[in-house]
């Protein structure tokens, strides 16, 4: 098959489902064929179109680290025509991908750094992809602090995981819910992610921020890491308008002038400051 | 360039040799009060005395829907079918104004400016644009204030300029013109010593381009959008008759285990158009949208890919139901 038709997908085989939250599912996906395990490679951040034919296609990143070969994941949550879609498949059938596009985190330039982690709900994914990368190649950075948040206990994502991270000696994981999304025996914190983040204040020196969340989560906890000392610089976030083509065409996610698609999704706060917020 | 002379009877000549070489050939023909690109047979469906087509001829290489590739599925296994190249017949768009020529140079740097779109380009390597230059225009257009003219050639492969004995005045501007010559040479006679400037339509310029677009650098947050977009309906009008705009949805056709993806032409000026699943929207009202489409031909465009995007056709001033000027709001920006 040629893959010179950019909107002609990958044939992917799902290989395992798994229920992270309610209406939250991670697929392990499988190229059909062999030629496109070998043509294909990715880095962390990068998205992709997947596609469930006879719905459509809908865009989320690579859930999965680029250090894990052989087969790409994608954590996404049913609410449209294609992700409920992509959610009546069953393993063992067949969906599509493109891609990957867009740019990827500067992984090489944070050799050496302290890297912090600030995630809330459905932005881990984006996130989890950059986490793995960095746990399987934990010898190039300093301290790792990830403080990840959702609605509920119910809505944390990626539970075992996050298990995983917290059992690490060389993560310092903080998770925690909103208030009165907590269980009886929730042993993690209470509050909104921003101020959690505030109170575990992890140091600034020599240290890449990441982070990804709804809108209204980003806005709160950009001043959060300026007033912990963080440069513009060294803040780092990943976009996620409407988008159809992936590749810099179908024009609708732009924020002013610069692509979510091609210029993005990877932005670092510096960036951000030259557009305007509101178009994303 | 080379150049050449053409009689009223070698055009015909000519013409009838390009139809009968199996080629499609595209012009404007006239149904009832509008006149539209459509396929012809002979030179009498051409029509002839109008200013200007109500749809640009940017459909005959970006159709307003196009199969991208077709798929079935079977139990658990899906098989696709690609999309085809040698399926798009070589094509000639005849009588193609300067500007919906000029049109197909910010088209192409958008489906080729890398990802390059092979259905976009298998479209437009095998179509000829012989464009007549005009004679005539009216207060929609204004061409010359974005870097055209009623002689301009960029983006045609070759450019007639029609004379009073009915014979024309013949640019060839590309070799793909050039072939289009060659096929039928002996239509053809030496240039004549002719000026086609006095043959032209004679268009005002009615603000400067370079202005406009530094102006636009620090317009983002201005007023007027929400001043000049008041009355849009958000009806998509303009984008659907403009020879440069190329954003597009790709939705779904499928019915059993058949089913094609499908490209469609799409409007920025949609509310739909940049709604998150969530349901958050980035441009919710519709003065955001209107800003989103002049900055995007006039800011962004020529930052991106050196190109704007408007040719100065002046369609989408004729075709607003509730008549916005793009022409005034520019010129008002620019005062």
């Amino acid at each position: 098959m040629s893959k010179s038709n950019i909107y002609l997908p990958y044939l992917m085989r799902i290989e395992k489902i798994t229920q992270e939250a309610p209406g939250v599912k991670t697929f392990r996906l499988k190229f059909e064929k062999e030629e496109d395990v070998k043509e294909f490679s990715f880095k962390s951040g990068q998205f992709g179109e997947y596609s469930a034919f006879g719905e459509g296609e809908s865009t989320f990143c690579i859930a999965s680290s680029p250090t894990k070969k052989g087969y790409i994941e994608c954590t996404f949550r049913a609410t449209g025509r294609v992700t409920n879609g992509l959610d009546a498949l069953e393993e063992g059938n067949t969906m599509g991908f493109r891609g990957p596009f867009g740019n990827t985190f500067p992984m090489d330039e944070w050799k050496g750094k302290n890297l912090v982690f600030v995630a809330g709900g459905i932005a881990l994914p984006p996130m989890r992809c950059v986490i793995c990368n960095a746990l399987d190649t934990r010898e190039n950075f300093k301290d790792i602090t990830i403080v990840y948040g959702a609605k509920s206990v119910n809505d944390l994502v990626y539970k075992d995981e996050l298990k995983e991270w917290a059992d690490r000696p060389d993560v310092n994981l903080v998770t925690t819910v909103d208030p009165g999304g907590e269980t009886p025996d929730w042993k993690g914190e209470v509050g909104f992610v921003p101020s959690v983040l505030d109170k575990v204040a992890p140091s600034s020196e020599n240290t890449v921020a990441i982070v990804c969340g709804p809108p209204i989560m980003i806005k709160f906890t950009f001043p959060v890491l300026e007033k912990l000392g963080f440069k513009d610089e060294n803040i780092y976030t990943t976009l996620e308008n409407r988008m159809k083509c992936g590749v810099g065409k179908c024009g609708r996610c732009n924020v002013g002038k610069l692509y979510v698609c091609k210029d993005g999704p990877v932005f670092s706060k510096a960036q951000l400051n030259d557009i305007p917020a509101e178009e994303y | 360039m080379e150049k050449r002379y053409i009689n009223k009877e070698g055009l015909a000549k000519w013409f009838g040799s390009i139809l009968n070489s199996g080629k499609r050939v595209y012009a404007p023909v006239r149904h009832g009060e509008k006149v539209d690109f459509h396929q012809v047979h002979s030179l009498e469906d051409v029509a002839e005395d109008y200013i200007q087509t109500t749809l640009s001829a940017k459909s005959v290489i970006f159709p307003r829907a196009e199969v991208l590739f077709s798929y079935k599925k079977d139990n658990k296994e899906v098989t696709l079918e690609d999309f085809n190249p040698d399926s798009v017949p070589e094509t000639v768009i005849w009588k193609i104004r300067p500007c919906d020529a000029a049109g197909f140079i910010p088209l192409s740097d958008i489906f080729n400016g890398g990802y390059d779109d092979v259905v976009y380009a298998a479209h437009l390597n095998k179509t000829t644009l012989v464009s007549f230059s005009c004679a005539k225009a009216d207060d929609f257009c204004f061409c010359t204030s974005v870097n055209g003219s009623p002689g301009a050639t960029k983006g045609s492969d070759i450019q007639l300029t029609i004379l009073p004995d009915g014979g024309a005045i013949v640019e060839i501007i590309t070799d793909k013109g050039m072939a289009l010559i060659k096929s039928a040479e002996d239509c053809f006679e030496p240039a004549k010593d002719e000026d086609k400037a006095k043959y032209l339509a004679d268009v005002p310029v009615y603000f400067d381009l370079n202005t406009v677009h530094d102006k636009l650098k620090e317009a983002f947050s201005s007023d007027i959008w929400k001043q000049q977009s008041e009355r849009c309906l958000g009806c998509g009008a303009c984008a659907f008759v403009c020879p440069t705009c190329a954003c597009f949805s790709i939705e779904e056709n499928s019915k059993g285990s058949h089913g094609q993806r499908i490209r469609c032409w799409d409007s920025c000026g949609f509310s739909m158009f940049t709604q998150h699943t969530s349901g958050h929207n980035p441009r919710s009202t519709q003065s955001q949208r209107w800003r989103q489409r002049i900055l995007h031909k006039f800011s962004y465009m020529p930052e991106r890919i050196n190109d704007f995007g408007c040719t100065g056709c002046g369609r989408c001033s004729r075709a607003c139901p509730v008549d916005m000027n793009i022409r005034e709001h520019l010129t008002s920006i620019v005062k």
